[in-house]
């Protein structure tokens, strides 16, 4: 390890960070130590998704995979202020002085900020960081806060890619915003003057104001408030000014160190990536690569690349010909894809235009002087083509170029791109590569992400990939078991469909054999969540799983829990005895849950009717705590005794237990109501989370706890309590209706295409016109409830079920038994204890023996 | 096993048994199982759609608990199963063997209806 050489990479960015992760992977000998000199503090993160940030996406989950390495010396909030070419040296602004063999300037742009008088008052920012969100975050919180008439509002100095991101950003932090572009149209870069058009009608109809063709000449201080004077003359007030007016790449150390730079700015660098130093290279934003600049991260990957493979001895090189600037996004619910020739500018090239102002969509192909060869194109309105026709730039058109993008026409597969055609553009994968992978072994789409790494960047080709794996003979089978070809979401429209209400019917006309603990259950539930009765009616009782199986959930020892509802954790002194006196009477362990409430554990079967007798007498209800179904609704105490809490969030809480409680669903459900936004019932770690705020509630859906955490996202904001119900009556029915079996809301979410903006679409906006159906089916639910327990107590038939043994119904069952430990009883430990897994082993090493 | 159309159980075994009543037949569901206790020994009895009676012992050998009877019944390529409650492993209802985990089984009982009772045969 002697001859160790030292690379220092300046910039922690997505690009740095890129370089230093490829070099990591490939240099298996460690020839190279590192070390990375940041200025931002935090660890390197996505920002590319820098706006999910404003979604309600915490720092952690946009962070890029940590560089946890021996090799590898992360230093962050210590940015490089000089270079010493001559001795080989980079000093920090801690005064750090560290010597290269290499050094790779990865230090990205910053942002362009036009000279306008008054742009460095406070509340005008620049969005590219996090700590720029946060601080933008702070300033629209205290405006909205501030008391007085009037709308706030936040002026967004340019209206291209970035600036439209910004303005939503600033439309979730509850301001109204005003985008000024000088330009004649939106997205200039991206979009064509017709896209442009239809993309303002787009933007405009969703409560963002747009003036196109003036610029902003002054901003001032006007009482507590900005005003920002247009061109035009025209004032405009604000609460927040964000510029967003472009980029500038950061090449001042390159400018001090005397490295030659491109003409219009950024660090000139040749095909490999290496400045006109041999020992310095630079990728990413702030690289000139052969003079010209790219602001999108998939050519800075490429570089990053090119220059692992160059210090390890490689001879990779750029194409810059090749380098892809198309770029596809979702904004404020409006898709715009653009890519390859999307101006025409290629010598006698033709465009094909199909605009359809009622449906809001326009496509444009740029095609070759003969009408063969795709050139280029740009989709506003939906861009659900853009996966398929990108890669096909270049060659030549399977179909007729109009039938290609008007409204039900060719419709497009993998099949009809060529190996060589790149499917994910932000990895440079091609087809032939994937196909590959699928080759050796890979069947799913995260298999093909981790060993691809296609799809992992801006995920516009997932779709695509889903499509290949299929056109490659491996499913992505959704099948529930053996017994049925179906996903869950098929077989609950089959079920809803056709009205066969008993398992036995659906199997044998649609299914095979007598199904298994996998279909069995999930009809179970589908029955129920459309409404069938007890579950323990007829033959529906022979589906449930284990714990509806007895309405309680099995323990390890064959024994059960008991766990009375307690809506919103709200419980009467009398209640709390009662649950005293019945856990003593029947010798049971209690213990307070997460989900504020107590479980009882320890009965025995036969004793559960006697146990829920007492309950019930007592007011009590079923729990649930053993259903695929609403568990818990947790709430803080909220207005009524908490010093900041802004409304009743025990109440709301209780109202919304009590609303969704016995509620079937594909897994189990969760939910949390803080009085204000100090969140002290961790609404945001549920599976639909409300947070008090001074106007209203804000609703957030898709978090969950356990194993991968996730934190719910904002849907609707400040709504009123019946709006607030309306949204999740429908969020719940939808979601049962389309997941997987045991998939909870988080991973449905994610996988639901279109995501957060496609559900807010579906359930706020109607757009697929089936929420009366939504609405409809949670009033049956309503209307229907019956509590289970009760149910059982008034059926002898049903109360039968529940004796140890058929032949001695009052004898308990003679393997159960129990210790005591801190004054409980818990079962007796089995040999092997605490190896659960082992436990079995020495009756499977009699059966093996035999 | 045995059919509730009154077929005799293909029992073979030579060695004294005594068939010991568990409950009427009406007392079985289809596809829903119950436990019987006979001395110390617990069995799983099963009924499946088709009418088949079949008898499991009641333990399930990876957890220790006394409870195969409280598994969903269904299938697997045609062969009867019952799901143990606990971890979810099935066992055939023919043969007793776990098919999820080899080398791992619970005995297998026989089983016959006798005037309309189900009745199992113990050593
Ligand atoms: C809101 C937003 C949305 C975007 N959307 C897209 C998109 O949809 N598609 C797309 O392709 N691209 C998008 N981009 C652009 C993309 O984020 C960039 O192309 C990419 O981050 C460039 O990576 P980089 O490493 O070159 O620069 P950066 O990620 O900016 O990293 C540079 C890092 O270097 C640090 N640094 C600077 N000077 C020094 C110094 N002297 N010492 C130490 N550290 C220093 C900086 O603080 C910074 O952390 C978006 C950008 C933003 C802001
Ligand atoms: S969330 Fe707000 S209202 Fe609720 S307890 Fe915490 S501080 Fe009080």
């Amino acid at each position: 390890m002697t001859d160790t050489r030292h690379l220092v990479v300046v910039g922690n960015g997505m690009v740095g960070h890129r370089l230093v992760s490829a070099l990591r992977d490939r240099d298996g000998r460690g020839d190279w130590r590192i070390t990375v000199l940041g200025e931002e503090t935090r660890q390197a993160y996505d920002r590319v998704a820098l706006s999910s940030y404003v979604d309600g996406k915490s720092e952690e989950e946009l962070r890029l995979a940590e560089l946890a390495d021996p090799l590898v010396d992360l230093r962050l909030g210590d940015p490089a202020v000089t270079v010493d070419r001559e001795r080989r040296t980079v000093r920090t602004a801690s005064g750090a002085e560290l010597t290269y063999d290499a050094l790779v300037l990865a230090t990205g742009s910053v942002p362009f900020v036009p000279p306008v008088p008054g742009r460095d008052l406070p509340n005008c920012f620049v969005y590219r960081t996090l700590d720029d969100l946060d601080a933008i975050k702070a300033a629209a919180a205290a405006a909205v806060a501030r008391p007085g008439p009037g709308r706030r509002s936040a002026v967004v100095v340019g209206g291209g890619l970035l600036g439209l991101e910004a303005a939503r950003a600033m439309r979730l932090l509850g301001l109204s915003p005003q985008v000024v572009e000088i330009a004649p149209r939106l997205m200039p870069v991206q979009v064509d003057d017709g896209g442009g058009a239809l993309l303002k009608d787009l933007v405009t109809s969703q409560d963002i104001a747009v003036r196109t063709g003036v610029a902003v000449s002054g901003i001032r201080e006007e009482k507590d408030r900005l005003v920002a004077t247009l061109s035009d003359e025209v004032e405009l007030d604000a609460d927040v000014v964000v510029f967003s007016a472009g980029i500038r790449a950061a090449d001042s150390l390159a400018r001090e160190s005397g490295l030659r730079l491109g003409e219009r700015g950024g660090v000139w660098v040749d095909a490999t990536c290496r400045t006109d130093d041999e020992n310095v290279w630079a990728i990413g934003e702030v690289a000139a690569l052969e003079g010209r600049t790219y602001g999108l991260v998939a050519p800075g990957y490429a570089m990053a690349e090119v220059v692992a493979d160059r210090l390890l001895g490689g001879q990779a090189r750029m194409t810059p010909e090749e380098l892809d600037m198309s770029t596809k996004l979702k904004l404020l619910g409006v898709e715009v894809a653009s890519f390859g020739d999307a101006h025409a500018a290629t010598e006698g090239a033709l465009e094909v235009v199909v605009n359809d102002p009622v449906a809001g969509t326009y496509s444009k192909l740029v095609v070759s002087d003969d009408a063969q060869t795709l050139l280029g194109g740009v989709l506003v309105g939906d861009a659900s083509k853009y996966s398929t026709l990108r890669p096909m730039v270049g060659m030549k058109l399977p179909a007729d170029p109009v039938a290609m993008i008007a409204p039900g026409g060719v419709e497009l597969g993998a099949d009809a791109l060529p190996d060589s055609a790149q499917i994910c553009s932000c990895n440079a994968v091609t087809k032939g590569a994937l196909k590959e992978a699928i080759g050796g072994g890979a069947c799913t789409v995260p298999d093909l992400k981790a060993c691809t790494k296609a799809g992992t960047s801006c995920g516009s080709c997932v779709p695509l990939l889903k499509k290949l794996l299929v056109d490659e003979g491996v499913e992505v089978s959704k099948a529930l078991c053996e017994h049925f070809g179906f996903s869950r979401a098929e077989l609950f429209q089959i079920i809803a469909s056709t009205g066969l209400r008993t398992f036995t019917e659906v199997v044998e006309k649609h299914g095979r054999g007598r199904g298994c603990d996998l279909c069995k259950p999930a009809v179970a539930s589908i029955l129920a969540s459309l409404g069938n009765g007890h579950i323990h009616e007829g033959e529906q009782a022979a589906l449930q799983d284990t714990n509806d199986h007895f309405l309680a959930n099995m323990q390890r020892n064959g024994t059960y829990s008991v766990v009375p509802r307690i809506a919103g954790g709200e419980i009467t002194p009398e209640g709390l005895i009662v649950i005293g006196e019945v856990a003593r009477d029947f010798g049971l362990y209690t213990k307070i849950t997460g989900g504020q409430r107590i479980d009882m554990f320890g009965a025995r079967v036969e004793q559960l009717p006697a146990i829920w007798r007492r309950l019930v007498d007592a007011g009590f209800e079923s729990g649930h705590a053993y259903g695929k179904s609403l568990r818990t609704v947790k709430s803080c105490v909220g207005s009524s005794w908490c010093r900041y809490g802004v409304q009743d969030s025990v109440g709301m809480a209780v109202l919304l237990e009590l609303r969704y409680r016995g509620l079937r669903s594909p897994h189990k459900l969760k939910s949390g109501v803080s009085g204000c936004a100090r969140e002290c019932a961790e609404a945001r770690s549920k599976d639909f989370g409300v947070i008090a705020t001074e106007k209203g509630w804000n609703l957030y859906v898709g978090g969950n706890g356990g194993a991968t955490p996730r934190h719910a996202q904002l849907i609707v904001q400040d709504v009123d309590q019946e709006t607030l119900i309306r949204t999740i009556d429908r969020f719940l029915m939808f979601y049962i209706r389309t997941a997987d079996r045991l998939q909870r809301t988080a991973p449905w979410l994610e996988e639901l295409e279109g995501g957060l903006d496609h559900l807010r679409e579906v359930i706020v906006d109607d757009k697929l016109g089936i929420c009366a159906e939504l609405d409809a089916a949670m009033a049956l639910h309503v209307e229907n409830y019956a509590d289970e327990w009760r149910g059982v107590l008034e059926d002898p038939k049903k109360l039968e079920r529940y004796v140890s043994f058929v032949n001695e119904p009052g004898t308990p069952d003679p393997t159960i038994s129990f210790v005591t430990e801190r004054g409980q009883p818990v079962p007796t430990p089995r040999a092997g204890d605490p190896e659960p897994v082992l436990i079995g082993v020495p009756a499977f090493g009699r059966q093996e023996v035999q | 096993m045995t059919t509730t159309d009154e077929r005799p159980a293909t029992d073979t075994t030579p060695t004294a048994r005594r068939w010991e009543t568990a409950c009427p037949l009406e007392r079985l569901q289809p596809e829903r199982g119950v436990a019987a206790l006979f001395g110390e020994e617990q069995v799983a009895i099963f009924r499946t759609h088709g009418g088949e009676l079949y008898a499991l012992g009641n333990v399930d050998p990876r957890s220790g608990a006394a409870v195969l009877s409280r598994g969903i019944v269904g299938d697997r390529g045609g062969e009867p199963t019952v799901a143990s409650p606990v971890y979810k492993e099935s066992f055939s209802l023919v043969d007793g063997r776990c098919l999820d985990a080899r080398g791992v089984s619970v005995p297998v009982y026989p089983v016959r209806l006798h005037d309309g009772l189900v009745q199992i045969g113990l050593r």
